[in-house]
C-alpha cells in the first residue's frame, strides 16, 4: 500500500514538472506575445502588439501566470488555436481516439507476436526457428519506420493494391500503419523474452521442477514463462506510452488523423497553443500508463505484495 | 519378471513401497536371493563426461555403488569430486548438453533407468525417487504458492481431487515441522526463512512416498543449529518411512551422524566404500586417512597439529592416467602412477581403490 | 590499561540504519551489533562464533573502521580509534589488516598477484625503490607459500587455497600486529582448510601476529582459538578459554551450539544427546525484550523476558550474559 502511495505521488511530481516544462515553453523567445502572433506580428504595430500583451496577460509576474496556467488547464482551458478557431483542448481530443486506436493494437499485435516467438525461441536455442527470429529481431530494430512504411505502402497498397495507402475508417486502413508501429516493439520484446526465458532456464528451482516429474510443457510454462515475463513487465508498459506519444512519424506517413499529425502540422503553422496543448495531453497519458504499468506489477509479484 | 518397459509396468512396480519387511523379488542379476530381494538400487560402472569449450571434463570415471532399501548412504567428496553428477545422473538431472552420460547401468528394482525413454523416467522422478536440493533459498518458485508446490508434485503422480491434494499437502507440512501448516500453504517462499523453506523441500520429497530420496547437501547453505534440525528431521523421517535416502555432503561429521554407509569420491572415482563405523575407525584410502586426520574435532584433548593434505584439487580435464591422488599422496609409487587401481574389496563390505590399501590398512589399528 | 592487552572494545554498537517510506525516513534500525565489550590480548587468537546474523563479522569490521560504530569505543595499543580521524585511522591501518572470506570476491581481477601485495607497501610508504619492493614482495609470497615465479600472474589463474594465500599475503605485507580473519576457510574445500589453518597458526607464531578469528565452524574456531566468544543477535552470550568453553558451557545457546555440531565420530554421535532449539532466530531489527535468546531458550523464564542479563565474569576468566549462569 505504500508503494502505491508513493508511486502516486511520484506520477504527481511528474505531472507538475510537465506542467512547468510545457508553461515554460511560451517563454522560450523571452516574448510570449510573439510567439502567439507568430507571423502577424509583422503587419502589426508596436502599440498593437503591446495591447495583445495586455490583454493576454503576459505583463503579469511569471507566478500569477503560471497559477492561472494551472488553473485554466485544470478547467480544460488550453488556450485557443487561431488556425483552426477551435478551444486548443478540442482540437486535441478530437484526435484522440484515433491515436489510441492505432497503439493499442500495434501494442496488442506486438505482444501476440513477439512473446510466443521469445518463448519458442527459448525452448530451442540455436536451432533454425531461433536463427530466423533473431534475425527478424534484428531487422524489426534496424528498420527506420518511415522506410517500412513506404514500403509497406508501395507493395501492398500501390502494387498488390490490398490495402488503402491512407486515411482510416475500416480495418484495413489498420494494418499497414499497425505493423510499421508495431516492428520495433515486436523485435525489441521476442528479444527480451527470450534472454529472459534463457536466464530463468538456468535457475534452481526450474531443476526442482523437472525433479517432480512434471511435463517440460509445465515446466516452461508454468516455472520458467511465469518468473521470466515479471522483468519485462516494466520495459513493456514503458513501449505502451511511446506508442501512444511517438506514432508522429507513422501518422504523417499514412496519413493517419492522430494527435501526433495534429502536433506536426501545428508546428508547420506555429499555432502555439495546440502544440502546448498536445505535448501537455501525451506527456500526462505518458505518466499515467507508467504508474499503471508500475501498480500491476506490484500486484503480480508477491514479493511486492506480501512483502517479508 | 518385467517384460516390456512400458510406462504402466514401470509405475505398477515402483508403487510397492518397502516398510520394513520382506519384498518379493523384481528380478535383475544380483548375488543371492536375499541381496536381489534388498537391493533397491545398483549402479554400475556409470561414467559421465562434460563436453565443454575448454576440453572434455571426465566428471564420472566408471563408478559404482548401491543402496538397500531403508539404507542411508552417504556419499562424501569435495567440489570436483564428481558426487552430485554422480547421484543426479540417476535421474537424469543433469544439464545434457553439456553432460552426457556414456556409459554404465543405473539399476532400480531390476530396471536399467538409462534405457528408459523420458514419459517413463518422469513417471520415476518425484514419486519413486526424489530430491532435496542444496539451496533453499533458490530452489523453489518464488511466485508460485508454497501448497501449489507441493500438490504440483502430488497431482503429476496421483490421482487426487484438488481437496484431497491439498489436505495431504497439509499433513505434510506438519509431518516436516511446520507450524499451523493449513494456513502456510498460501504463503510465498520469501515468507520462509531458510530452514523452514528447506523442510518444505522435504515435504514436496516425501508427497507421494518415495522409496529412494536423493539429499544433494541439504544442510550446506544452513546455520549449524538448523543443519541439526534438519538432520534430526530426516533421520526421524527415513526411520519411521523405510524410505532409502542417499546424502551428499562434503562434511564428514554430519555423515557420522547420518548413513549407514559412506563411499568417498575423489575426481570423479569411489575410492574407498564401507559401513560408516568401519570407514571412521578403518580408513584404508590415503585421501580418506588424509580427510580425516585433517578435521579438528570439537571434543579433541590436545591440540596436535591438524595434517594437511598438500597439493591442489584435482583437474578433472583431458585424458587421466593413473590414480587421481597420486600428486597429493604420500605413499605413491611407479604403478599408482601408471595404472588406476581396481576396487577391492579388504574387509566385510569395505572395499578401496588403492594399490597400497592392504598395507595401509595392516598398518593402521 | 595493561600492556598486554592490544585491543580493547567497549560497548560497540553498529546499527545499520531501515529507511522507508515517501521520505526514506528511518524507521528503525538493524542492530547488528548491539552492545560488545571485550579485549584482545597481544599474542592471542581470539575466536567470534555464531551463526548468521549474530554480528560476528560486522564486530570484526567496525574494529577495523570498515565500518563506523554507532557508538562505543575501540582502543587499538591505546589509542581510542575515533579520536584519531580519517587520516589517523588510515595510518594506523598498517598495524591492523583483514583477511576475507571469499578468495574469489575479494581480489582485483584485474591486478596481478605481485601488485596486489606491493599496493599495501607503496600506500604506507614502506619501500624506497622498485627493487626492495621486489625482493619484498617474493620475501612474503615465500612466506605464505605461493611460488614467487607466480607474481605476475591474475588472481583467476589461482585455485581458492592459492587465492587466499594471496589474501594472506596481502594481509601481511605491511607487518601488521594484529589481524582480523573474517571467515577466512569457510569458502574453501575441507582438504585445503587444514593447509590454511596451518600456515595462520605458523605465521602466527613466527611474526608474533595477534589474531581475531570470526568464523561459524566451531570446531574450526576451537582448534585455533586461545579463547572463544560466543555471539548471538548482536550480543555477546559467552566468553572463555577454548577449553573451558567446551569443558564447562554456561549458557544455553553455547550448550545448544555445541551439541549440534557434529564430531566425526559415528559411536560418539550415535551416544549423544542433542539439545536441539526449535524456531528460527529472530530478526536483528527486532530483538526480543530483555534477553535475546529468551524466544528459544530451553530454560527461560519469566525474568528472562524482561529483563537483559548483565555480561560479567562468572568464573575467573570466563564471561556470561544468563540469569541461570
Amino acid at each position: 500500500m505504500r508503494y502505491i502511495v508513493r508511486r502516486l505521488l511520484q506520477s504527481l511530481i511528474v505531472v507538475f514538472g510537465v506542467s512547468v516544462v510545457a508553461f515554460g515553453m511560451l517563454f522560450m523567445t523571452g516574448d510570449p506575445a510573439e510567439i502567439i502572433l507568430g507571423d502577424a506580428t509583422d503587419r502589426m504595430t508596436v502599440a498593437q502588439i503591446e495591447e495583445f500583451r495586455v490583454k493576454m496577460g503576459f505583463d503579469r509576474p511569471w507566478y500569477v501566470q503560471y497559477a492561472s496556467f494551472v488553473g485554466n488547464a485544470l478547467q480544460g482551458d488550453f488556450g485557443y488555436s487561431f488556425i483552426r478557431h477551435q478551444p486548443a483542448y478540442e482540437v486535441i481530443t478530437d484526435k484522440l481516439p484515433a491515436t489510441i486506436q492505432l497503439a493499442s493494437f500495434a501494442f496488442v499485435l506486438s505482444l501476440v507476436i513477439s512473446i510466443p516467438l521469445g518463448v519458442l525461441s527459448a525452448i530451442r536455442p540455436h536451432k533454425p526457428l531461433d536463427h530466423i527470429a533473431t534475425v527478424l529481431a534484428l531487422v524489426g530494430q534496424s528498420i527506420p519506420s518511415f522506410w517500412l512504411g513506404i514500403l509497406l505502402i508501395l507493395f501492398f497498397g500501390v502494387y498488390l493494391k490490398w490495402l488503402p495507402i491512407s486515411g482510416s475508417g475500416t480495418w484495413q486502413h489498420l494494418v499497414m500503419p499497425g505493423i510499421t508501429l508495431a516492428a520495433f516493439p515486436i523485435a525489441r520484446n521476442m528479444r527480451l523474452t527470450r534472454s529472459s526465458m534463457l536466464d530463468f532456464m538456468q535457475r534452481d528451482f526450474v531443476r526442482t521442477a523437472r525433479a517432480k516429474g512434471i511435463s517440460e510443457t509445465r515446466v516452461v510454462y508454468a516455472h520458467v514463462l511465469r518468473n521470466s515475463l515479471l522483468p519485462i513487465v516494466t520495459s513493456i508498459g514503458l513501449e505502451l506510452g511511446f506508442l501512444l506519444g511517438g506514432s508522429v512519424i507513422t501518422e504523417t506517413i499514412f496519413g493517419w488523423p492522430g494527435v501526433g499529425r495534429e502536433i506536426v502540422s501545428a508546428i508547420g503553422s506555429k499555432d502555439f497553443y495546440v502544440v502546448q496543448a498536445g505535448v501537455i495531453m501525451l506527456a500526462l497519458i505518458f505518466a499515467a500508463v507508467n504508474l499503471l504499468i508500475d501498480l500491476t506489477y506490484s500486484l503480480i509479484d508477491p514479493r511486492i505484495r506480501y512483502g517479508s | 519378471m518385467i517384460d516390456a518397459l512400458s510406462p504402466m509396468s514401470i509405475a505398477d512396480t515402483v508403487r510397492r513401497r518397502h516398510r520394513g519387511g520382506a519384498q518379493e523379488d523384481i528380478g535383475g542379476g544380483a548375488d543371492t536371493e536375499a541381496d536381489v530381494a534388498r537391493r533397491l538400487l545398483d549402479v554400475r560402472d556409470l561414467e559421465t563426461k562434460f563436453y565443454t569449450a575448454d576440453g572434455t571434463v571426465n566428471a564420472l570415471n566408471g563408478i559404482s555403488y548401491s543402496v538397500d532399501r531403508g539404507e542411508c548412504l552417504a556419499i562424501v567428496g569435495e567440489s570436483g569430486s564428481g558426487k552430485t553428477v554422480g547421484v543426479l545422473s540417476i535421474l537424469r538431472l543433469i544439464p545434457s548438453p553439456p553432460g552426457r552420460i556414456v556409459g554404465g547401468e543405473i539399476l532400480f528394482n531390476g530396471i536399467d533407468l538409462l534405457k528408459l525413454d523420458d514419459r517413463a523416467l518422469r513417471k520415476l522422478r518425484g514419486e519413486a525417487i526424489s530430491v532435496i536440493f542444496q539451496d533453499p533459498m533458490t530452489s523453489l518458485n518464488p511466485v508460485m504458492r508454497i501448497g501449489a508446490q507441493i500438490t504440483e508434485n502430488i497431482h503429476a503422480h496421483e490421482n487426487l481431487t484438488r481437496r484431497q491434494a491439498r489436505a495431504k499437502a497439509a499433513d505434510l507440512l506438519g509431518m516436516v515441522g511446520i507450524p499451523t501448516p493449513a494456513k502456510r500453504l498460501d504463503d510465498y517462499p520469501h515468507q520462509f526463512s531458510g530452514g523452514m523453506r528447506q523442510r518444505v523441500m522435504i515435504a514436496i520429497a516425501l508427497s507421494c512416498s518415495p522409496q529412494l530420496i536423493i539429499a544433494d547437501e541439504p544442510t550446506t547453505a544452513l546455520d549449524v543449529t538448523i543443519q541439526a534440525q534438519i538432520v534430526e528431521l530426516v533421520k526421524r523421517l527415513q526411520e519411521e518411512l523405510g524410505t532409502a535416502v542417499i546424502w551428499i555432503s562434503h562434511d564428514l561429521g554430519v555423515v557420522a551422524r547420518l548413513a549407514d554407509t559412506v563411499a568417498v569420491m575423489y575426481a570423479g572415482h569411489i575410492v574407498e566404500k564401507a559401513p560408516v563405523d568401519d570407514l571412521y575407525a578403518h580408513p584404508a584410502h590415503p585421501y580418506t586417512i588424509g580427510l580425516l586426520n585433517s578435521l579438528p574435532r570439537l571434543d579433541a584433548r590436545q591440540k596436535t597439529r591438524l595434517q594437511a593434505i598438500g597439493g591442489l584439487p584435482p583437474n578433472l580435464l583431458g585424458p587421466q592416467k593413473g590414480c587421481p591422488f597420486v600428486p597429493r599422496c604420500s605413499f605413491a609409487t611407479q604403478i599408482c602412477r601408471q595404472e588406476n587401481p581396481p576396487v577391492t574389496e579388504i574387509a566385510s563390505r569395505h572395499s578401496v581403490a588403492c594399490w597400497h590399501a592392504q598395507s595401509l590398512a595392516g598398518g593402521r589399528t | 590499561m595493561s600492556d598486554n592487552v592490544l585491543v580493547r572494545v567497549e560497548d560497540l554498537k553498529v546499527h545499520f540504519p531501515i529507511r522507508a517510506g515517501l521520505l526514506n525516513r528511518t524507521v528503525g534500525a538493524v542492530k547488528a551489533v548491539d552492545g560488545v565489550s571485550f579485549d584482545i590480548m597481544k599474542g592471542e587468537t581470539l575466536g567470534l562464533v555464531g551463526e548468521s546474523g549474530c554480528g560476528k563479522s560486522t564486530t570484526g569490521r567496525a574494529i577495523l573502521r570498515l565500518y563506523e560504530p554507532t557508538s562505543g569505543q575501540v582502543v587499538f595499543r591505546g589509542v581510542d580509534l575515533a579520536s584519531q580521524g580519517v587520516e589517523g585511522v588510515r595510518r594506523t591501518r598498517r598495524h591492523m589488516q583483514m583477511i576475507f572470506q571469499d578468495p574469489y570476491a575479494s581480489l582485483n581481477p584485474q591486478m596481478r598477484v605481485g601488485e596486489i601485495i606491493a599496493r599495501p607497501l607503496r600506500t604506507h610508504g614502506l619501500v624506497k625503490t622498485a627493487r626492495e619492493e621486489r625482493e619484498l614482495v617474493a620475501d612474503i609470497m615465500q612466506k605464505v607459500g605461493l611460488n614467487v615465479g607466480f607474481r605476475d600472474r591474475f588472481p583467476h589463474e589461482f585455485s581458492g587455497g592459492q587465492r587466499q594465500r594471496i589474501g594472506i599475503a596481502r594481509a601481511l605485507a605491511t607487518s601488521p600486529d594484529f589481524i582480523v580473519c573474517d571467515e577466512p576457510i569457510s569458502a574453501l574445500d575441507v582438504s585445503i582448510q587444514a593447509q590454511i589453518v596451518n600456515l595462520l597458526e605458523q605465521l602466527r607464531e613466527e611474526l608474533g601476529l595477534t589474531y581475531l578469528f570470526i568464523a561459524h565452524d566451531l570446531s574450526m574456531v576451537r582448534y585455533l582459538s586461545t579463547r572463544v566468544g560466543v555471539m548471538y543477535l548482536g550480543k555477546m552470550m559467552e566468553l572463555s578459554s577454548s577449553d573451558e568453553l567446551y569443558d564447562n558451557p554456561l549458557h544455553p545457546y553455547t550448550k545448544a551450539l555445541l551439541s549440534a555440531i557434529p564430531i566425526p565420530d559415528p559411536p560418539l554421535e550415535r551416544r549423544r544427546q542433542r539439545t536441539l532449539l526449535s524456531g528460527d532466530p529472530p530478526s536483528p531489527a527486532n530483538p526480543p525484550a530483555g534477553c535475546r535468546f529468551s524466544s528459544r531458550c530451553p530454560i527461560a523464564a519469566e525474568h528472562c523476558r524482561s529483563v537483559e542479563p548483565e555480561f560479567r565474569e562468572a568464573r575467573t576468566g570466563h564471561w556470561v550474559a544468563c540469569h541461570f549462569a
